[in-house]
């Protein structure tokens, strides 16, 4: 089945040119860090905290290991400031006196022989007088132990629109709930894994596997006290991100780095999949509490919710994903009087982080099944109560946001309904179900996810994008955004190419190295073609001012060859032609910080999944048996490359809601294996199939909106809700595993 | 990798009565290493405790399988793969058939064998409830000579087995008596493909005109070993009834002993193996004989 | 403590021989990428779950980080190294043409297990045949749509070669 096709094709844009990198790709030819090696290289271990909390006492090295041939460093080697730089700066690189969760970096050892050096990495012993830890949100905020500042809060919001109080007495009808997502590891195929090397004169480089090479090389400044010259980060082909390697690189990067300059040689650290999952970030488990009230005729007259995340021991980018699940709360609806008050909570638990979605996918989650839950009440039928709902051109979203875009969510939902039958199954379905074990559901949701950072984000980024001409005539694109499969090279590429009229093939992008890029931002928040791709349009269409303004080119009607020609002759003359081109915010975009209202996003893009369930009553397994994915996205770049990335969110969606279970034991992943995590495989997931459409976002390369993080925020209500018209049983948490399922619907029958 | 690669040896015998003397020489010390995908796990994991090795997986005295009239006998280094393959145990031992293709992929079943299988004894894996269904045997081979004993009885308590450390499996032998008898398998794991199982259900039942006269049950991961449910069985006599059913189902809670640990409840496990029991009864009323439900 | 002597295996890698000395239980995924530097075969989870490891061990697909490298004397491996010739496998033109890469840590390894899988159908697959065959390969970045359309279309191709 071909991906979809779309109007308004130019040359490149709308086109499904085939990825950039792809041969690399598909001949073994791609170069991940851990296939470099440097001569003199060691290798790298962490030695981490067996215990959720607790006094770090001492550290011993045991027997029978050759310590003088090893490097070692602790907390008190750190040249710089002992932190991790992000938001809070309250992460530690190593524990010193105190640990706070599992699996905290404590020692790192370097050493030549990987064998040996796991055989000391074993010997080395930690001497922690525990103290009583925290591991959930309601013990955090009970107060019982107070391990984060004075409250055990990182940060909270309140968004307030209308009166919500005053609302209850005019209501129809109240409907309260609770509802509760789960940790999820991102689980990129490539473990996470950094080379470090430190030279006195040149300093820092640091080669690896990451998203963000500015937000390493800032943690590696302040950890090192290393000027801003004196360090170098360069991105490797990257297996796979998914927010995942947004804030954790600095992590291994600074270890790598450290041991690398107090010994004087190159040091690879690389996890492995046991170290990856315990280790590292996953995704912040929530709780929403919903109160809606509503009029007689189904319309949202109040939405009250409480929006609680877990950030675990630290705060890395708990205080951001809180502020995107707190904006995407009330979802694509409106509602006069809407309240929002969310806390992101301190708990022992590895630090949780960035993974796609970044707390939209929690409070959608909840959103959409409470969405459900308030129409059943209702005696309406789930789609009718939010066609009633849904925001329309001119309305206001929960933080005040007008609606601008052309939005038609009503028809958007009417061709996902029609797309997967949805109406003639669930009557079947209901026919059908009383008579078989095997029981069958339809579901949906509808939802939408903001592209760029919130509300004034992009502007505090001042993200630059730079280009330059090279001797032989091509154009290269100087961006720190990276490469990880989501496609930046080739739609990049083909954005530049457009721009310019010019082949694909003189185009090229620079691979991210903070010692040759600006910095464009983070890869992250659905912003690296909305965002950074509208400057690369503009940097790139730079290079063809100067050579037009210099007489070397004509302003239209040239040929590729010509383009190249003028290029060399440019540089021939002046040695050099470069362009930059800096963010501006687009105009009459406002957004306040301190009420947290106005103008949250540029642009959203828009959706309605339909998910189609089976629930086998024998065994009581889920399965997904069709999916349905209709969205609005401005302006589809690359068909396939977009398709594609539809299709993977909605996997890891399949897998949030079924399948992904974290199994903690006082605070340590115990399932901390692929055998033992379960994502979805191929013959776990069903057709999935995709539609686009686009209403063009005046600001974006083409018209397009971001579309990385969206698809992963529908599909678990979606199932969850599907379960629900299969069995009749109305399940608040995920993962919904068999045995979950099994205890709900006995639960049912007793 | 976590274990220290230079304490671990292996050795690659031409001969199996060469693998034999050496075993034989130092008891305990040498263990058979077949096709590693569960040894190599422990290896990988800094957990694997025995430190010498002797790979036997293409000895050609383990390999290949014989039929006579009343067995089909099968060198203890079949892969799943060439299980899958041999078309007299697609005809006789669906069922074997069945736990071969559910046994991780395409790359596992090209690599694990039945007899390094039985051998790691794990409660879980997925041929051994079909063994215990077709009443096999195993031929268990040393320097001194052979012996047969019945699978049933060969596991003693989790990951143990009755065999002496000097001896080694040679052959799985696979009495052809199931041929007329309806025959299920299910597994239950933890998603579709490449997953270990929470619960796993061999059924066999002969049946004429008057009922059910002969049936075997057997488990996997619901007890420290692989289980045959005798007394589960010893119910499944005579004209199928509701009353049959709720009996055995309600017999077969007793017999197993299910565990809560990170993949599954006990819960779970007891009451989805009582209702795959319902299944395969249920499915004697219709099921052809031979074919797995 | 005691250590193992290292022993000198022979076998070949996409057509060529190779003799290593390693330790009899050294991982295969080990010697390929680090002593012989082929490096496309990857350690994703080091467990035998993912199959990003997989190679060709005389003709079958196998998980590299299970195999001790003492067992593959006198066998031929193929790794992704070896599987374009002049040109490019007709599996990997169809995985360029249909977006089967993203990130591209899983793809050497889904690739061999795509071409064993026309190996052993030599008509056409079901997409269940495409399913179970790729079941030991995990994806993380495609959700495998892309993946199965790949493959369909290689066998397009190859029914329209043979034709």
């Amino acid at each position: 089945m071909a991906p979809p096709s779309t109007a308004m094709s130019g040359r490149f844009i709308g086109k499904s040119i085939a990825r950039k990198e792809g041969r690399q790709k598909v001949t073994g030819r791609a170069v991940y860090v851990d296939d470099m090696e440097m001569p003199g290289m060691l290798r790298g271990a962490t030695v981490r905290s067996p215990v959720a909390r607790g006094r770090l006492r001492d550290i011993r090295l045991g027997n029978g290991i050759p310590w003088d041939e090893f490097t070692i460093v602790t907390a008190k080697d750190i040249p710089g400031k002992n932190c991790i730089a992000l938001i809070l700066d309250d992460q530690p690189c190593l524990a010193d006196q105190t640990v706070n969760h599992v699996e905290e970096p404590v020692v790192l050892l370097a050493h030549e022989d990987p064998y040996l050096l796991e055989e000391a990495r074993r010997a080395v012993e930690l001497d922690i007088e525990p103290l009583p830890p925290v591991f959930t949100i309601d013990e955090s905020l009970a107060q019982k132990q107070v391990i984060m500042g004075e409250d055990n809060v990182f940060k909270a919001f309140l968004v307030e629109s209308g009166d919500v109080e005053a609302a209850w007495n005019r209501a129809h009808l109240i409907v309260e709930s609770e509802y509760e997502t789960a940790s999820q590891e991102q689980l990129y195929i490539e473990p996470q894994g950094m080379i470090a090397s430190f030279d006195s004169e040149q300093g820092l480089t640091v080669w690896g596997s990451m998203q963000c090479p500015f937000y390493v090389h800032r943690a590696l400044m302040t950890l090192l006290a290393l000027p801003v010259n004196n360090v170098r980060v360069i991105q490797t082909e990257t297996g796979g991100g998914f927010g995942g390697k947004e804030e954790y690189p600095s992590m291994i990067a600074g270890h790598a780095a450290l041991l690398a300059w107090k010994s004087g040689k190159p040091v690879k650290i690389v996890y492995d999949r046991m170290e990856d999952m315990a280790a590292t970030t996953k995704r912040h488990p929530s709780r929403t509490r919903h109160r809606t009230a509503v009029t007689r005729d189904g319309k949202l007259l109040a939405m009250d919710i409480e929006f609680i995340v877990d950030g675990g021991a630290y705060a890395t980018l708990s205080s951001v994903v809180l502020s995107r699940g707190t904006i995407h709360a009330a979802g694509p609806y409106f509602c006069p009087n809407v309240r929002i008050r969310s806390k992101a909570v301190a708990t022992n638990f590895p630090p949780h982080g960035a993974f796609r979605g970044f707390g939209a996918p929690q409070s959608i989650f909840a959103l959409e099944r409470q969405m459900d839950q308030v129409a059943k009440a209702l005696d309406m039928a789930p789609e009718e109560f939010r066609r009633r709902n849904f925001v329309r051109e001119g309305e206001t979203l929960a933080v005040g946001q007008i609606v601008r875009e052309k939005i038609d969510l009503p028809a958007l939902m009417d061709r996902a309904l029609e797309l997967s039958d949805y109406h003639a199954k669930r009557q079947r379905f209901a026919e059908e179900n009383p008579r078989r074990q095997v029981k069958r559901g339809i579901g949906l949701a509808s939802f939408l996810h903001g592209g760029g950072f919130t509300g004034s984000g992009e502007r505090y980024m001042a993200s630059v994008v730079g280009a330059e001409a090279t001797p032989e005539g091509q154009v290269r694109v100087l961006a720190a955004s990276t490469e990880m499969g989501q496609g930046t090279n080739t739609v990049f590429t083909q954005i530049a190419a457009e721009a310019l009229e010019v082949d694909y093939d003189l185009i090229e992008i620079a691979q991210p190295d903070t010692s040759i890029v600006p910095n464009s931002g983070p890869t992250v928040a659905s912003r690296t073609c909305m965002v950074v791709g509208k400057l690369v349009e503009a940097a790139v269409l730079g290079i063809r001012q100067q050579l037009v303004t210099t007489g070397l080119l004509p302003l239209r009607g040239y040929t590729s060859e010509q383009f190249r020609t003028a290029c060399r002759e440019y540089i021939q003359r002046h040695s050099a032609l470069k362009a930059t081109s800096e963010y501006s915010a687009p105009p009459n975009v406002y957004w306040d910080d301190e009420k947290y209202k106005g103008d949250a996003y540029g642009a959203y893009a828009w959706a309605v999944y339909v998910a189609e369930v089976s629930v086998d009553t024998t065994t009581y397994e889920i399965r997904v048996d069709d999916f349905v994915a209709v969205q609005e996205v401005g302006r589809v770049i690359n068909p396939v490359l977009a398709t594609g990335q539809i299709e993977g969110g909605v996997a890891q969606g399949v897998g949030f809601a079924l399948y992904e279970n974290v199994v903690w034991r006082e605070g340590r992943m115990v399932n901390s294996q692929m055998t033992n995590y379960i994502m979805p495989t191929s013959a776990d997931l069903p057709r999935i199939r995709v539609f686009f459409e686009e209403v063009p976002y005046a600001h974006g390369p083409g018209g397009a909106k971001g579309i990385g993080e969206l698809p992963i925020d529908g599909p678990a209500p979606a199932i969850v809700n599907a379960i629900e018209n299969a069995v009749g049983v109305s399940i608040k948490r995920i993962p919904v595993t068999p045995e979950a399922l099994m205890e709900a619907l006995e639960n049912v029958h007793a | 990798m976590r274990s220290f690669l230079p304490a671990y040896d292996m050795r690659v015998p031409l001969e199996l009565d060469e693998a034999l003397e050496t075993m034989a020489r130092e008891p305990g010390e040498w263990k058979p290493f077949a096709g590693g995908t569960d040894i190599m796990v422990l290896l990988e994991q800094g957990k694997l405790a025995d430190r010498k090795f002797l790979s036997i997986a293409r000895l050609k005295g383990l390999r290949g399988f014989t039929v006579s009239d009343d067995h089909v006998t099968l060198g203890a280094m079949m892969t799943y793969r060439q299980v899958q393959a041999t078309t007299i145990l697609q005809q006789e031992f669906p069922l074997l058939c069945r736990a071969a293709c559910e046994t991780g992929g395409i790359a596992t079943q090209n690599r694990g064998t039945l007899g390094g299988n039985i051998a790691n004894a794990s409660p879980a894996a997925d041929s051994p409830p079909a063994l215990l269904i077709y009443d096999a045997e195993l031929e268990l081979v040393s320097a001194q000579g052979a012996r047969w004993v019945p699978y049933a009885g060969f596991h003693v308590g989790y990951k143990k087995i009755n065999m002496r450390p000097e001896e080694m499996i040679r052959n799985i032998r696979l009495p052809r008596t199931k041929k007329n008898w309806r025959q299920y398998y299910r597994k239950v794991g933890t998603r579709r493909a490449q997953a270990i199982s929470k619960v796993c259900f061999a059924g066999a039942a002969l049946v004429d005109n008057g009922g059910i006269t002969g049936a075997r049950i057997a488990l996997g991961s619901v007890a420290p070993i692989p289980l045959r449910c005798r007394k589960t069985e010893a119910l499944l006599q005579g004209p199928l009834s509701t009353e049959m059913i709720q009996a055995s189902a309600d017999q077969l809670e007793r017999e197993i002993q299910p565990i809560d640990d990170f993949r599954s409840t006990a819960r779970y496990r007891a009451r989805v193996g009582q209702k795959l029991l319902e299944e395969f009864l249920l499915g004697l009323m219709t099921t052809p004989a031979g074919r797995p439900a | 403590m005691p250590e193992t002597a290292k022993l000198a295996v022979s076998f070949q890698v996409n057509g060529q021989p190779h003799t290593v000395e390693a330790y009899p239980m050294a991982r295969l995924l080990d010697v390929l990428r680090r002593d012989l530097r082929l490096t496309g075969a990857k350690e994703g989870c080091g467990e035998g779950e993912c199959g990003a490891c997989a190679v060709l061990i005389d003709d079958e697909l196998v998980n590299s980080c299970l195999v001790p490298v003492a067992q593959v004397e006198g066998c031929k491996i193929t790794t992704i190294e070896g599987i374009a010739g002049e040109t490019l496998h007709a599996v990997q033109e169809a995985f360029i043409e249909c977006g089967g890469a993203q990130c591209g840590i899983c793809t050497p390894g889904m690739v061999l297990a795509a071409v064993a899988l026309l190996e052993r159908h030599s008509a056409q697959p079901t997409e269940d045949d495409i399913r179970s065959g790729l079941a030991g390969n995990l994806c993380r970045c495609t959700g495998y749509m892309r993946i199965f359309e790949a493959i369909l279309q290689a066998c397009e191709k190859r029914a329209g070669a043979d034709a």
